[in-house]
């Protein structure tokens, strides 16, 4: 059997005494939650800790709040609370929707939203056994110095493969960090660097609390969608997936839109130039296709997980206008067998 | 028949059901250590110096081996002996073992194989056949058939030429299948108990109990009398459990050290490197057709990517052409086949064992071969069938044909005339076919003995105890021997108690290989069930004062035909016949009819009899994308007669699911690294999230029919239904795209990029395709030319000498032989 | 040659001694804090019915019910599970008799080789309480996280909506293709 290295485990009740263990315990010291990426990792041995901080005691943590504004959702609210909760079924259908993608049915009963926020950006270089890195003589993003995805490159382009990260980011959510020392609120874009080794914007001692999504992304206010391409109907994490979020003014023209993609990128990736370019425009076929095109353009799908890299290119595009089709209201123009819809 | 052809709950059903099943990491006797391997992390090496010491003093660890304590080579096939159970001097692949490790838990094993530190020095490596061919230096191995080439073939059957030049079309088409591997869920395990005198007793997730005694016996210098191999009960086997592995004389060796047992268990990667999966094939395919759809002849070549080792290769490269012959008239063939060492994991045996790679070069071929002709796919097969109890030009020896009936229900089934060639632009259906052995003809070892052995006791209570060697690995091999005992003296399923797979207690059954269970230990238990009856029946008889031909066995009692309330229960039957004949036992068993082949190579492709399967696929393609679904899948598999019809449905749905994934997803895949940099040659994803084995949600509807013409070489009738009906589900799928979208996929799996490849050629007004181009030059070696029986051949080949191959040699052994 | 982050594991492996609720038996249990579920299930409690085929959470083969929810017992620790109710395959059963999952996967050529089906057969149970006359693709969907390669699970889908009926006191049996194949079509020529 693959087994966990020892470590200290450690289950605090309350939140303030979890940000204490960490604040004490240093570089060696993580969190886990529903351990469903944390474990894998560590039985790989790429990802290692003295001492582990489990959220899983903190009943506030775990908490989904809909005073019918903001809807919070607890950083360790299973995957399977989130996809079933009344308040984003009925309001963030779109999310719902990214959350049911995720994995399979037990690992949603596992893995919690804070914890698929913070996922460890993937690659299978790196996704590997200690022995298999060992034979590539291990990767720039753990105890290596070469990108072996792109040997001459400077940085690690391991990719960001959260589901619920790329819609939360299009529906404008933000997260509430708390660590010994006090507590902020940030953007939930913000969190997330370009960067496959250092990937989040977060202090090792900051604790992700909660999501918090505004009032305004809300189904009667927002038109969302989430298109994701996977192999199998299931299991298998996202190779490419568009999060939309739009908003019309009275004429049916954009007046805000959000185009996020996920897999593509080392963090979840907003698409600008396709957000300008549809602001103030109807979403027809030609701005939907011109709006694709430039997704497929800043997106850098690279050959470090399943399927051919040039071809998810490709797919950027197809499934990107697929979501901007499906906020329009529009038929999304591919047929993907079991897509999670 | 009361109990056979029914549905009844497998014999080992309830146990699986409840978790009491032992597989073999289920077993842990006390004080039980455990190993765990240091494997190689260069593809290709010279080992210079191993340090163990670090390891030796790490807490917990009892002992270290190297290959140099186990340096008696073994391999599956004795033409190829080619591996160690750790490596010596050298390693040939990322993942090959090289050091054990026996520690108290598992954890210290695994932290003290950290410990060890190998010295190697890099040799150049060798990725693919191609690379293979191109590279005889260095080699990988210093025996085969020169450079880095481990078997060539060339057989010619009949006069090629003329065959070629009486056809009216030639068509040539390039082909490739790619690697895939078994994934049982199981991960292969194995414990070793010392027992008393230095004997040792292995329990091993193997399909082949039989072959790891007589290796370990070789290897561990023991006499065989003093080791006792137990199959469990197989988590999954699909061939890849058909091996000897160093593991698992790892384990028996240092149970004998250490006098205690002594396991291990191996995790998900290492059963990736175990692997002895699908070679990947390049193929070319050459026939000749007359307007009709007939064939004139046919030239297929095979170029095998066969891994670091031999295993089962040698036949491997055989099975890429023997089978070719058997589903349609093909009066002149020739088969050229090569096998290359590359630095990868060594390939072996997948469920249809050779087969499926020209089998779907040969069924797409059939399909352009139609639409050249303007014929309908399925009226170019069946009018040219192979018939039943024919002579192929290769010299096997059919028994009952089914393939036109499996042909006919699918066609029906799926709408096929209403709706071939008529469904909307991105929906498409497909017809393949293929067919398969029951039981290879020749065991992997020369001998003239039983390939499957069988024994009955019976016991005055009414009880009857049935011992054989044959392995359970889920296909349901212990519910048809206690089927065919049961049925044979007209008792219950409840009342037969199976021993099985355990070298030291059953007689020997080769193994579950080949397809092979069914109609061979099914042969030898119904022979040895006769017996019992016939002892049976002559005792009650005279008690009865009847004719023991006149007796009847059936609901648990031994009766009279006309007049069945006279006679006894099944119990006093026997007491009755124990108190004449004293103690109660009875054998059968069987040996396969001889091949009427004399050429040398003969030996691989004949079977007693031989399955048939046909396929029709409904697939819906996005144009837009390239991916595609299968949505409905009618399956017909000729069973000859089903022991358990549910089983059998069972085997045909297992079959059309690893057929799909292959066909769609599964690949063995590897990276090397940018050569400058470093010599790094992995296994692309070794886990079962990378390496893509389809879910509950990628299977599409399944429709079966089951077509019975018992085949009288079969026990009652049965043929094999294990393997064959994997066969026609990957060209199925190619040439059912072909009817959505007009794109041709010569390559398995079939991914979306491909199709939107061959569609972008298509917009541009070139071939619709997507697959290789031309074949390798290959040097196959001399042409054994064979004529055929049309001819008037003898089975020999020309020039070969009248003892041929197949006789008993007067001394060593013939080159090739096997299954 | 690179070199792993040196990190020093815990230096000596801490020990807990927990009682595990299993099948509605108590077991206490000493082991390492680092330990699955898993690992303690089948190694310290005897449990050997809970297979494992990845240890990664990537097959399933290792599901049991934890408070009536499927989880893979790989990645939890057992030390997590001491409070909540563990259910494995070996609760399954009442007294000598099967459960109707249980019977139906006997009776339906569900269970093959029979290693992914304890996982399955729990799967099943908690899509069977929560939902107890699921179609097939609600089936489908709750055990795509079940990997299993040898039934091609056509048959644990119909063996799933069989022991429905059952428990939902309806005593039908699946059509008689379902143990017989499909009719043959009659040919015409």
């Amino acid at each position: 059997m693959l087994r966990l290295p020892p470590f200290d485990f450690r289950a605090p009740r309350r939140l303030a005494e979890a940000a204490a263990i960490l604040a004490g315990e240093g570089d060696g010291a993580r969190v886990v939650a529903g351990g469903t990426d944390l474990w894998p990792n560590m039985k790989r041995r790429h990802q290692h800790a003295t001492t582990v901080v489990s959220l899983m005691g903190i009943p506030e943590l775990a908490a989904v709040d809909d005073g019918g504004g903001e809807l919070r959702l607890g950083a360790t609210a299973t995957l399977a609370q989130v996809a079933a909760s009344d308040a984003v079924r009925r309001r963030y259908p779109a999310l719902a929707c990214a959350v049911r993608s995720i994995s399979s049915p037990p690992l949603r009963n596992m893995g919690t939203l804070g914890g698929n926020l913070c996922l460890d950006t993937r690659c299978t270089y790196y996704n590997q056994t200690e022995p298999w890195r060992r034979a590539i003589d291990f990767c720039m993003k753990e105890a290596g110095t070469v990108c072996w995805v792109a040997p001459s490159s400077p940085r690690c382009w391991a990719h960001a493969a959260s589901d619920a990260a790329p819609m939360l980011c299009a529906l404008g959510a933000r997260v509430l960090l708390r660590a010994h020392d006090g507590e902020r609120v940030v953007p939930l874009e913000e969190l997330y660097r370009d960067d496959g080794i250092d990937y989040l914007n977060k202090r090792r001692e900051e604790i992700l609390c909660a999501v918090l999504l505004p009032a305004e992304a809300a189904v009667e206010h927002c038109a969302g969608s989430f298109w994701k391409l996977r192999r199998r109907g299931a299991i298998d994490f996202a190779v490419v997936s568009a999060a939309a979020a739009a908003w019309f003014d009275a004429g049916g023209a954009v007046e805000r839109l959000r185009l996020v993609l996920g897999a593509v990128a080392s963090r979840p990736l907003r698409v600008v130039a396709a957000e300008e370019l549809l602001a103030g425009r109807r979403l027809d076929e030609e701005a939907v296709a011109e709006a694709a095109r430039l997704a497929r353009k800043a997106a850098t799908p690279m050959d470090n997980t399943d399927f051919q890299a040039q071809w998810r290119g490709l797919m950027v595009e197809r499934y990107a206008a697929a979501a901007l089709r499906q906020a329009a209201g529009l038929e999304p123009g591919i047929r993907p067998p079991h897509h999670p819809l | 028949m009361k109990l056979v052809g029914t549905p009844f709950r497998r014999v080992d059903g309830r146990a699986k059901v409840t978790g009491q099943t032992r597989f073999a990491d289920d077993l842990t006797p006390p004080r039980t250590c455990f190993v765990r391997l240091v494997r190689s992390t260069l593809p290709h090496a010279r080992i210079r110096a191993i340090d163990l010491e670090p390891a030796r003093r790490m807490p917990g660890v009892l002992a270290v081996l190297t290959g140099d304590d186990l340096p008696i080579p073994f391999g599956i096939l004795p033409v190829s002996e080619d591996e160690h159970a750790l490596a010596r001097g050298k390693v040939r692949y990322v993942g090959e073992p090289v050091v054990a490790v026996a520690a108290l838990t598992e954890e210290q094993a695994d932290e003290a194989t950290r410990a060890v530190r190998v010295d190697y020095e890099p040799l150049a490596t060798i990725a693919s056949a191609e690379e293979a061919i191109a590279t005889p230096e260095p080699r990988i191995h210093d025996y085969g058939a020169g450079g880095n080439v481990h078997k060539r073939v060339s057989l010619e059957f009949g006069d090629l030429e003329a065959g070629f030049a009486e056809a009216d079309v030639i068509l040539e088409d390039d082909c490739f299948f790619d690697g895939n591997t078994h994934l049982p869920i199981e991960q292969h395990a194995a414990l070793a108990v010392p027992e008393d005198e230095g004997r040792v007793t292995l329990y091993s997730s193997t399909q082949t109990p039989h072959y790891v005694h007589r290796a370990l016996a070789k290897v561990l210098q023991l006499p065989p009398a003093r080791i006792r191999v137990v199959a469990c009960p197989n988590g999954g086997g699909f061939g890849g459990k058909s091996d000897v592995f160093g593991h698992e004389i790892v384990v028996a060796r240092l149970a004998l050290e250490l006098g205690r047992p002594v396991k291990i268990t191996l995790t998900r990667e290492e059963v990736f490197y175990c692997h002895r999966g699908r070679h990947p094939v390049r193929m070319h395919l050459k026939t000749g057709f007359r307007k009709d759809g007939s064939i004139t002849a046919q030239h297929l070549k095979t170029l095998l990517d066969g891994g670091a080792y031999g295993s089962y290769g040698v036949a491997s490269t055989f099975y890429t052409g023997a089978l070719q012959t058997v589903t349609y008239n093909l009066p002149r063939y020739r088969f050229d086949g090569l096998r290359a060492f590359t630095n990868k994991p060594p390939c072996g045996p997948k469920r249809g064992h050779g087969t499926p790679q020209p089998r779907f070069a040969f069924e797409v071929h059939l399909d352009k071969a139609a639409h050249a002709l303007g014929l309908d796919p399925a009226a170019l097969r069946l009018r040219h069938l192979a018939p039943a109890e024919a002579v192929t030009a290769n010299w096997l020896k059919l028994g009952t044909v089914g393939l036109g009936r499996c042909i006919e229900a699918v066609v029906e089934g799926s709408g096929w005339r209403r709706r071939y060639g008529k469904l909307p632009y991105g929906r498409g259906l497909g017809l393949a076919c293929g067919a398969y052995l029951c039981g290879a003809g020749l065991p992997i070892y020369w001998n003239h003995m039983p390939q499957s052995g069988v024994q009955i006791l019976l016991d005055r209570g009414g009880g009857v105890a049935v011992y054989c060697g044959q392995t359970e690995i889920g296909q349901g091999s212990d519910s048809v021997l206690a089927a065919i005992v049961a049925e044979v003296l007209g008792i219950g399923l409840e009342d037969v108690r199976l021993c099985v797979a355990d070298t030291g207690l059953t007689p020997v059954d080769l193994g579950s290989y080949s397809s092979r269970v069914t109609l061979m230990a099914g042969n030898a238990a119904l022979q040895a069930a006769e017996r019992a009856r016939a002892i049976l029946a002559e005792a009650a008889g005279e008690r009865l004062g009847r004719d023991p031909q006149s007796l009847v066995f059936a609901g648990g009692r031994v009766f009279d035909a006309a007049e069945p309330e006279h006679g006894l229960t099944f119990a006093q039957a026997v007491i009755e016949a124990e108190t004449r004949n004293g103690t109660l036992a009875t054998t059968g068993s069987y040996v396969p009819p001889r091949a009427p082949g004399r050429y040398k190579g003969a030996g691989v492709g004949p079977s007693p009899t031989y399955s048939y399967s046909a396929a029709v696929l409904e697939v819906e393609v996005d144009p837009a994308t390239g991916l595609y679904e299968v949505l409905h899948v009618w399956i017909a598999h000729d069973v000859g007669r089903s022991i358990n019809p549910t089983l059998v449905l069972g085997q045909v749905e297992g079959s059309v699911y690893m057929g799909l994934g292959e066909a769609m997803m599964e690949e063995q895949a590897f990276r090397r690294l940018p050569r400058r940099l470093s010599p790094a040659l992995v296994h692309k994803m070794p886990s079962v999230l990378e390496y893509k084995s389809p879910t509950f949600r990628d299977m599409p509807e399944i429709t079966t029919y089951l077509i019975e013409d018992p085949d009288p070489r079969g026990p009652l009738g049965a043929k094999e239904v294990g393997q064959g009906p994997l066969l026609p589900i990957p060209p199925a799928l190619a040439n059912a795209i072909f009817d959505a979208v007009g794109a041709r996929i010569d390559q398995v799996p079939i991914h979306p990029h491909m199709i939107l490849r061959a569609l972008a050629a298509q917009a541009k007004g070139e071939e619709p395709r997507c697959g290789p181009r031309a074949f390798p030059a290959v040097d196959f070696g001399p042409t054994l030319r064979v004529p055929t029986p049309e001819e008037g051949g003898d089975g020999r080949a020309l020039g070969e000498d009248r003892g041929g191959t197949m006789s008993r040699p007067a001394s060593g052994r013939p080159a090739v032989r096997h299954g | 040659m690179s070199e792993p982050r040196n990190v020093e594991p815990a230096a000596e492996a801490s020990r807990v001694t927990a009682t595990l609720r299993v099948n509605g038996e108590d077991h206490t249990v000493v082991f390492p804090v680092h330990h699955t579920l898993l690992e303690v299930l089948r190694e310290g409690c005897g449990l050997t019915g809970t297979k494992h085929g990845c240890e990664l959470g990537e097959c399933g083969a290792c599901a049991v019910l934890l408070d009536g929810r499927p989880v893979l017992s790989c990645l939890v620790l057992a030390a997590e599970a001491a409070g909540h109710e563990v259910e494995t395959v070996e609760g399954l059963q009442e007294g000598n008799r099967l459960h109707p999952l249980q019977a139906a996967f006997a009776d339906l050529g569900a269970a093959q080789c029979g290693y992914c089906t304890p996982g399955i057969l729990m799967t099943a149970k908690a899509l069977l309480a929560q939902n107890p006359e699921p179609t097939a693709e609600e089936i489908e969907e709750a055990l795509a996280g079940n990997l299993c390669r040898c039934t091609g699970y056509r048959k644990i889908v119909q063996a799933v909506a069989w022991a429905a009926a059952i428990l939902r006191g309806e005593e039908e049996r699946p059509p008689e293709e379902a143990f017989l194949g499909s009719p043959l079509p009659e040919v015409r020529r």
